[in-house]
């Protein structure tokens, strides 16, 4: 499992790739779909860029770039006719790996007894082409997180075992991108099973494309392409490294795990709440949280139920409801979970951070609050009071809990 | 495989009312047995079509290795659960969460200190301490409860007299009532505490625990040796719901029963 410091190691050795145009690209999806994968990809649809199943590589976003600043989205024209020059859609794959709405089993009543069943759905096989290396990095969070630990939830486990992940490589980081804050791009981190770097020059537009793994190397076999050449090699290496220095945002150099645990009482938090509308869409767009819900529900019989999974957010008053109350009802204390879960606390429960820079939650906020600025404040709050207090005094009035 | 394994079928052996608002409930496996639980542990039951909520076994030592849960009736789920009758079925996964760390226990005295329901998770250390008095010290019960009609497992708790000492509080009393009015702590005033050689466990309503630990504290034991038995909201009890945080710990598997020297801090910062 990937750690934070080799995300950026390079390609398994052995092999130095193909160079190919759009025909190989086209083949990529051909030979994927006849061995008998769901192919997911971007494609453009409704004004945005999402992830969907494609039938043919036609349908890849060619030519089609997006604009992006806090609280806003646009699509916008590339002359250069390029599939993946263009930072996270609204969505990301854990929609796919992670549904955000699963049914677990069901029970039937017979004469007062009950007997439960297991939903026996097999998992589709999915091949993920264009994960982005912020992504793909959300993917062995997720990993972590999901089938790490002592439990593993089974369907996850069931869909990301079958799933082959194609990576590209960022060549254009959107204006709230961040993801060499932390740690997690412009370079594809381990975890592929191919990766490209696509290249528009005076040379043409071609996909430089490697494997990462025995399956990706038989299927990189089948393409048509040309060995790779240095000059070709060189353009996408310059590509990914000058995206490294026009990210559009950074987070505050400092240990974000300290500043998010010595900043709790800071009065900034008082300040976002007053933004914050509480609606959840940043952990909705986030390729890293996880939490859900369970939903009983009886048929009209009342002699069978079902048990359903679904997506939850913190931001939701009832999250941390317990028979005297909400543990967290006010805007300011579910801000602050987010944030400091995202990137503080992730690390105590699963030994990395949860947030890779992807800029979604950015993006998507309808008030567009952001996290790098929200860490920011915090930091130079944190530097102006100087070292955070760790030690309340007990005495203190605090808020009793529900009875 | 790629399923979620639901709970299994558990057959209801026999309910008996605890007070007005609370049952204790004996649960036997229809088919396959759980793995058995720890003092402190708990399960996630389901009552059919309602909805999976979790509790805490407070018997572990039932007839035919049946568990007991006992359920305070507050909502949904825990009403459906205290309506159950014998020979009804429920749903039961578990064992999940820490449990209370007995062997820290060993050759200490051992202060138990409930407030209301909180004792229904505490009953299997006193069961425990009870049947092997030779591996701890002394044996002290603390309970606190609103009211005297409140109180669980009234019988049985006299019958803890003598091999431990047991001292009852409320704070609503009635007319009837002669022993002590007031909160669960103040019933520290009267023991002789070795506080060096005690390990305490705490369990009840939040603002209670933190109370009692603080006081614990200035009487002179180490965070170290109280452990305290947390709730929050559980959807999964399997660290994946992300429900059940308290800033670092996932209180489903770093929890419930977690030393007092982990949480203090925590404890302290409102609505975390
Ligand atoms: C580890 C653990 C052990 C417990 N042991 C016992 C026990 O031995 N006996 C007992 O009576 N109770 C116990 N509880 C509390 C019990 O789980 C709650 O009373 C119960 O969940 C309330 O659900 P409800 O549907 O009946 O109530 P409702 O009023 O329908 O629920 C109220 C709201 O509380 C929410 N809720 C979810 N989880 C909890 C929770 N953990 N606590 C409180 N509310 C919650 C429900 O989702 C709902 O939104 C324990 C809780 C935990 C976390
Ligand atoms: S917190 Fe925001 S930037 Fe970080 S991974 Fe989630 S959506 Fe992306
Ligand atoms: S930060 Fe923005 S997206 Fe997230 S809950 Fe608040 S308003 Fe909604
Ligand atoms: S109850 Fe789901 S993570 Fe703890």
């Amino acid at each position: 499992m990937s750690t934070d410091a080799d995300v950026n190691a390079s390609a398994p050795a052995g092999t130095d790739g193909l160079v190919m145009g759009k025909d190989g690209m086209a083949a990529l999806v051909d030979v994927l779909i006849g061995r008998g994968f769901t192919v997911i990809g971007p494609t453009v649809r409704d004004g945005a860029i999402v992830l969907a199943e494609l039938g043919s590589a036609d349908e890849l976003p060619y030519g089609w770039g997006v604009e992006l600043e806090a609280g806003r989205y646009r699509l916008r024209e590339r002359s250069d006719g390029a599939a993946f020059a263009n930072s996270a859609g609204p969505q990301s794959w854990k929609s796919f790996l992670h549904p955000s709405r699963v049914r677990e089993w069901s029970a039937d009543r017979a004469k007062g007894q009950l007997v439960f069943e297991a939903d026996h759905a097999p998992p589709p096989r999915y091949a993920f082409l264009g994960v982005r290396p912020c992504d793909l990095r959300a993917i062995a969070i997720q990993d972590r997180v999901l089938t790490g630990g002592a439990h593993r939830d089974p369907v996850y486990a069931g869909r990301r075992s079958g799933a082959l992940l194609i990576a590209v490589e960022c060549t254009e980081p959107g204006a709230t991108c961040f993801c060499v804050s932390m740690n997690a791009g412009p370079a594809a981190g381990p975890g592929y099973d191919l990766v490209m770097t696509e290249v528009v020059d005076d040379d043409g537009h071609r996909f430089w494309i490697r494997g990462g793994s025995q399956e990706g190397a038989e299927i990189l076999a089948e393409l048509p392409g040309r060995p790779a050449d240095p000059r070709t090699r060189e353009a996408a290496r310059a590509g990914v490294t000058a995206a490294a220095d026009h990210m559009g945002r950074t987070m505050p150099e400092a240990d974000l795990r300290e500043l998010m645990a010595g900043t709790l009482d800071a009065p900034r938090w008082d300040d976002v709440a007053g933004r914050c509308l509480t609606c959840g869409n940043c952990t909705m767009v986030c390729p890293t949280c996880f939490c859900t819900t369970t939903e009983d529900v009886t048929d009209l019989t009342g002699d069978h139920a079902e048990r359903w999974r679904l997506w939850d957010s913190c931001f939701d008053l009832d999250f941390s409801q317990l028979h005297g109350g909400p543990v967290r009802s006010s805007s300011r204390s579910r801000y602050r979970q987010w944030m400091t879960h995202k990137l503080g606390t992730w690390y105590d429960q699963f030994g990395s951070s949860g947030c890779v820079g992807c800029g979604r939650c950015i993006v998507w906020c309808p008030v567009g609050i952001d996290i790098t600025e929200e860490a920011a404040a915090l930091h130079d709050w944190a530097a102006t009071t100087g070292s955070p207090d760790d030690s309340p005094d007990p005495d203190l009035p605090h808020g009793d809990g529900p009875p | 495989m790629t399923t979620v394994a639901p709970p299994l079928p558990y057959r209801v052996a026999d309910t008996w009312a605890e007070t007005a608002d609370t049952w204790s409930i004996e649960l036997v496996p229809v088919g396959e047995q759980l793995p058995s639980f720890a003092p402190g542990q708990f399960a996630m039951i389901y009552a059919f079509g309602v909805g999976e909520i979790p509790v805490s076994a407070s018997g572990l030592r039932g007839r035919h290795g049946a568990l007991v849960h006992t359920v305070r009736a507050v909502g949904a789920v825990s009403t459906a659960l205290c309506r159950l009758r014998q020979g009804d079925t429920v749903g039961l996964s578990g064992p999940y969460g820490t449990g209370w760390d007995l062997r820290a226990a060993v050759g200490h005295d051992v202060l138990v200190i409930a407030g209301g329901i909180g004792l229904a998770p505490l009953r299997p250390v006193v069961h425990e301490v009870l049947d092997r008095p030779a591996d701890y010290g002394s044996l002290t019960v603390l309970v606190g409860t609103r009211t005297p009609a409140d109180m669980v497992y009234r019988d049985e708790i006299e019958s803890w007299r003598g091999p431990a000492r047991v001292e009852v509080t409320v704070d609503r009393p009635g007319p009837a009532w002669r022993g002590a009015v007031g909160v669960v702590t103040s019933l520290l005033d009267r023991l002789d505490l070795r506080p060096e050689r005690t390990c305490a466990l705490v369990c009840g309503p939040e603002v209670m625990i933190r109370h009692t630990a603080r006081d614990l504290l200035v009487r002179g034991l180490v965070a170290r040796r109280v452990q305290v038995s947390l709730e929050r909201n559980m959807r999964c009890a399997t660290g994946h719901c992300g429900h059940c945080q308290l800033g670092p710990l996932l209180l489903c598997r770093d929890g419930p029963v977690v030393s007092y020297d982990r949480v203090a801090p925590l404890l302290l910062v409102r609505e975390l």
